[in-house]
């Protein structure tokens, strides 16, 4: 069941509840933002709850590999990224995929790979294909970590229902994709932290600071996303950071096709056959990868994928 | 048209108890911008607003450009902020405010308050007083020269108390953590 469908029935039973009542019934816009954010997310429990034991030391070590995933977790991580650039608040915020949502949609089934996942297996596809880097070994500490700083998040939230404000909100389809207008809310909006040619920008000691959103430093072809649908979402909700919801669903939709129609680092289930891998893992209106974008087939010329440091 | 350096003294390198900015090492279009802002009044200030328009630009851009090639040394005696204030001052800038729609503050400023490029100025080792004054500033709307009204709207959300917790925790962080003091 996707959240669409969830709140499809959620609404009608608000509009026939209001009926009844004799009431006017306010509609809400089906799968919109403004339906996913009638019921308050969750909100984890503080820091100051994390326990001055070992259990706490690995909970905190979890906290740091998901901030600062580079220098934590370097055997692992191929690009410039670090976990909370999509996980806003460390993985506490809701709407942009907080980690204490995620920790109790698993054990799930998955269509990216057809078999049950636990959640040790998601936080790996995370490393393999967001972090454009090589996914840790089952058991490993860095997957333990993660693994019980996203069990401390999740404390006391409800198990086996969706929760609002998980993953990202599901925008209402455009009509079409528009990437002259990206182009131009990018811009506008998004080159002043991410720099024109989408590689983020770091502060005089070189620290990266915003996150490059293309190119060779940043997430590849197979993560979550390079797909439009998760872009438009989460930009939606989050950006210009501190002002999120403040672009139009078109402006959110347009830029968000902008930035995944730039060539970034392959996908690494690309068999050789750029047609055969996008029809294996691509098929879709909302993903461009093997598509030809201003003069370029993205996925020819792509930089390597699971370049970490040696 | 006094020099620049009565006030932000010989080097840029500011002065705490009078509040005056550090300039030294600060990006060069960073403070062409400022200096512009002051003429227009987009940076609304009695003192500088006359000094900018007495300025042709390209004798703010000369100012900006010899400025950012400066480097002052780090200022002497900064007061240490009390605990509770030192502790809601780092929550803020490190962590943020999510509850309130606050990112942290080094989320744009960098993780030690070095700075990002021309639109993001370094904090670590400004003045607190400066600091807290163009809080309220964006606040008042006094000040709306900030890209994207970014800073107007991180302003707005934080409280009088918040804003002099975090302008403390920032002066007191180490100078030679900007790019500039390298």
């Amino acid at each position: 069941m996707n959240l669409m469908t969830r709140f499809t029935g959620r609404s009608a039973a608000r509009l026939a509840l209001a009926t009844a009542m004799g009431g006017l019934a306010v509609l809400t816009p089906l799968g919109s933002v403004g339906a996913e954010t009638t019921a308050p997310p969750f909100v984890p429990q503080p820091d100051s709850a994390i326990s001055d034991d070992d259990f706490g030391q690995v909970i905190r070590l979890g906290e740091r590999i998901f901030r600062d995933t580079g220098a934590e977790a370097r055997a692992f991580v191929g690009n410039d990224l670090r976990c909370t650039n999509c996980h806003l608040d460390r993985g506490r915020l809701g709407h942009s995929a907080p980690l204490w949502a995620a920790y109790l949609v698993y054990p799930a089934y998955r269509a990216k790979n057809r078999h049950v996942n636990t959640f040790a297996e998601r936080l790996q596809g995370c490393f393999r294909y967001s972090m454009n880097g090589k996914a840790p070994p089952l058991g490993d500490p860095v997957l333990v970590a993660l693994e019980t700083y996203a069990a401390f998040l999740a404390h006391g939230a409800p198990v086996g229902m969706k929760l609002p404000g998980q993953g990202y909100p599901k925008l209402a389809k455009p009509k079409g994709l528009d990437l002259a207008h990206g182009r131009e809310v990018y811009a506008a909006k998004c080159a002043l932290c991410h720099g024109g040619d989408g590689a983020g920008q770091a502060s005089p000691d070189g620290t990266i600071v915003f996150p490059p959103l293309w190119g060779a430093r940043s997430y590849n072809w197979g993560a979550g996303m390079s797909s439009v649908v998760n872009a438009a979402g989460f930009i939606k909700a989050n950006m210009p950071l501190s002002q999120g919801n403040s672009l139009t669903d078109a402006e959110a939709w347009d830029v968000a096709a902008y930035i995944d129609s730039r060539e970034r680092p392959q996908d690494p289930r690309f068999t050789g056959d750029l047609a055969a891998t996008r029809k294996a893992h691509h098929d879709s209106p909302y993903d461009f990868y093997g598509q030809a974008v201003d003069g370029v087939t993205l996925g020819e010329g792509a930089p390597p994928a699971g370049t970490v440091p040696h | 048209m006094p020099a620049c350096a009565s006030c932000h003294g010989d080097s840029g390198g500011g002065n705490a108890e009078g509040g005056f900015p550090r300039l030294s090492g600060l990006a060069e279009d960073y403070l062409a911008h400022e200096l512009d802002s002051f003429a227009d009044g987009s940076r609304d200030h009695e003192i500088m607003g006359p000094i900018a328009q007495g300025l042709a630009p390209e004798e703010r851009r000369a100012l900006a450009v010899f400025y950012a090639g400066l480097r002052a040394p780090p200022p002497d005696g900064t007061p240490q902020p009390d605990d509770t204030a030192y502790d809601r001052g780092r929550m803020l800038a490190q962590t943020g405010e999510w509850t309130k729609a606050l990112p942290a503050c080094a989320q744009c400023h960098g993780p030690a308050g070095q700075g990002v490029g021309a639109a993001f100025p370094p904090l670590a080792g400004q003045p607190a007083a400066y600091l807290a004054a163009q809080l309220s500033a964006w606040k008042a709307g006094t000040r709306h020269n900030d890209p994207l009204g970014l800073m107007k709207g991180i302003a707005d959300r934080l409280s009088d108390d918040d804003a002099t917790a975090v302008a403390a925790y920032y002066a007191a962080l180490p100078v030679t953590a900007i790019g500039g003091g390298r």
